[in-house]
């Protein structure tokens, strides 16, 4: 099996903060792969480097075998990989179907005359991405509001909306930034399925999350940062009961425990 | 009657002019946020580099072509040399930048040429057409045509095509537009050049009648960013229409008070407006959450 994505020895610094240092793991086509920490462990910052937000100070991203480490981000869409944002970048002003749209800028490439003009293959480019566009809200339960407009819907709908434009993209790696934040425990179920399923259909999947029982639940491979640093990866069960991982979220209780007794 | 009917063919005429700046106006801030005041430089390239192509021997459509795409090479040179290092910077020093740049192209083309009015002849003629017991010139039928022409093709331009809504989605949204793969860089260099092309346009059409030297473009983005906020910022069709309703508020006020209060009238009137419709006209309301 290829591998499609490979992160080898990221990192980064601001100013004299060593946000992520010398991170390294792999994500094989159909994977659901989890990044965990606590808060500010870095995996926002990790993201970030991977989908060209930053340019990474140290190491290399690897997509297909292909070096793409620090190229831009619409360079990355093209090259099929996708991400969605813990605090969301919705194009809010637009109605939820165009939003959804928007996702197939890449597929729908044609001239500018052949749209001016209204020509039969241009119309039918916009048809098909109107289409699909329709098939994902309906797969993420936002069917109903695809006429409204984006920035009234609730924070959940909205991580739901970033998830299907991600999709539209028909991404080969997904990159989704705690995608079940503010969401209640059935729409949380909702996602994972969509997550299982899209895991399924051979799309490389690289998750931030901070609901542990979803994490312990869909993943396959999960990698542990603490302080910038990998301190474990392994199967769920392996990394929950690592000492070192158990340490990092129950630290000064550990260390309490220990001073006491 | 025939008054009124000459007070409004003027007034169309000078309209058709501030909606030709207004629309290029909302190209960059629909692609930016950035309100470019060097775009009444535009104005003044597109009339300047006419005359000084035709003065050098070149026929008058081929001047005015390589007038546009000169002056569309220097709204590209604008956005790579002052807009796009700024980049993160906010959008009001952005904005204090273009004011920055209008004030060098003036003083460039100063130098470059010179500091005289000019003008080159009108593309029909200077026999005025009469219409209804008023007359107007050829020339200001052509002003019209532009700005019309230049309106549909924008509009068509903005909702039909995958590039005018990939200018859009970069204005909503630039991370986001990125994410689904626009190049949001070529979104701004194609924004400038089409902005500065259409400023340029109006400069060629407009100097048979109004004549051009180095600082006409000053008055022009006043007008021309009035028009834009009075119909809506960022929407061709408020462009369009705040355009020559300023055009008509400035000839009626010039033919029934006096021709020194049309532009305080017509300012009093854009406030008022604004005051009820802090969007303008066709503006639509922020809905920007936090």
């Amino acid at each position: 099996m290829t591998v499609l994505l490979e992160i080898e020895g990221l990192g980064i610094s601001f100013g004299g903060l060593r946000a992520v240092n010398d991170v390294s793991f792999r994500v094989n086509p159909g994977e659901i792969v989890s990044v965990i920490g606590p808060n500010g462990a870095g995996k926002t910052t990790l993201f970030n480097m991977i989908s060209g937000i930053y340019k990474p100070g140290a190491g290399r991203v690897r997509l297909m075998g292909e070096d793409v480490t620090g190229i831009s981000p619409h360079l990355l869409a093209r090259r099929g990989m996708s991400r969605t944002f813990q605090n969301l970048q919705i194009f809010q002003s637009m109605t939820v179907l165009e939003n959804a749209v928007a996702g197939y800028h890449l597929q729908e490439s044609g001239s500018v005359l052949a749209d001016l003009l209204g020509l039969p293959a241009s119309r039918r480019r916009a048809a098909a991405a109107r289409e699909g566009a329709r098939q994902l809200l309906e797969r993420v339960d936002l069917a109903r509001a695809a006429e409204m407009e984006a920035g009234s819907l609730s924070y959940g709908a909205l991580k739901r909306l970033e998830i299907a434009r991600a999709l539209a993209l028909n991404p080969k790696v997904l990159l989704l930034d705690e995608p079940a934040a503010g969401c209640n425990a059935v729409e949380t179920e909702e996602i994972d399925h969509l997550i299982a399923e899209v895991a399924a259909s051979g799309v490389a999947i690289l998750l931030v999350e901070h609901d542990m029982k979803m994490v312990m639940r869909i993943s396959r491979h999960i990698v542990v940062l603490d302080h910038g640093e990998k301190i474990a990866e392994g199967d769920p069960a392996t990394v929950s009961r690592n000492p070192k991982v158990i340490e990092a979220y129950l630290g000064t209780q550990a260390e309490d425990a220990h001073a006491h007794g | 009657m025939p008054e009124l009917m000459q007070f409004l063919l003027s007034g169309v005429t000078v309209g058709a002019v501030y909606a030709l700046v207004a629309l290029g106006f909302t190209i960059i801030y629909n692609a930016s946020d950035v309100v470019n005041f060097a775009q009444g430089e535009f104005v003044m390239l597109g009339g300047m580099v006419t005359v000084f192509a035709h003065h050098a021997g070149l026929p008058l459509p081929l001047a005015a072509l390589i007038a546009i795409l000169s002056t569309a090479g220097i709204g590209v040179a604008l956005n790579k040399l002052a807009i796009e290092p700024a980049r993160g910077a906010p959008v009001v020093s952005l904005i204090i930048i273009t004011i920055g740049a209008s004030i060098f192209i003036r003083g460039v083309t100063q130098l470059v040429f010179d500091k005289q009015l000019h003008r080159f002849p009108a593309f029909s003629g200077d026999e005025p057409i009469r219409v209804l017991g008023a007359t107007i010139l050829p020339q200001s039928l052509w002003v019209i045509a532009g700005a019309v022409a230049v309106f549909v093709g924008l509009w068509l331009f903005f909702t039909r095509t995958l590039i005018g809504r990939a200018v859009l989605a970069t204005s909503n949204n630039r991370l986001a537009a990125r994410l689904v793969g626009i190049n949001t860089g070529w979104v701004m260099t194609l924004s400038f050049a089409l902005s500065a092309g259409i400023g340029a346009l109006a400069g060629v059409l407009v100097t048979p009648i109004t004549l051009v030297s180095y600082d006409v473009g000053i008055a022009l983005a006043l007008k021309g960013f009035a028009a834009a906020m009075l119909g809506g910022m960022g929407n061709p069709k408020g462009a369009l229409v705040g355009g020559i309703l300023l055009g008509l508020l400035e000839a009626l006020t010039a033919g029934y008070v006096s021709s020194q209060y049309k532009d305080a009238a017509a300012f009093v009137v854009i406030l008022a407006v604004l005051f009820a419709m802090p969007q303008g006209l066709f503006g639509k309301k922020s809905t920007d959450r936090v």
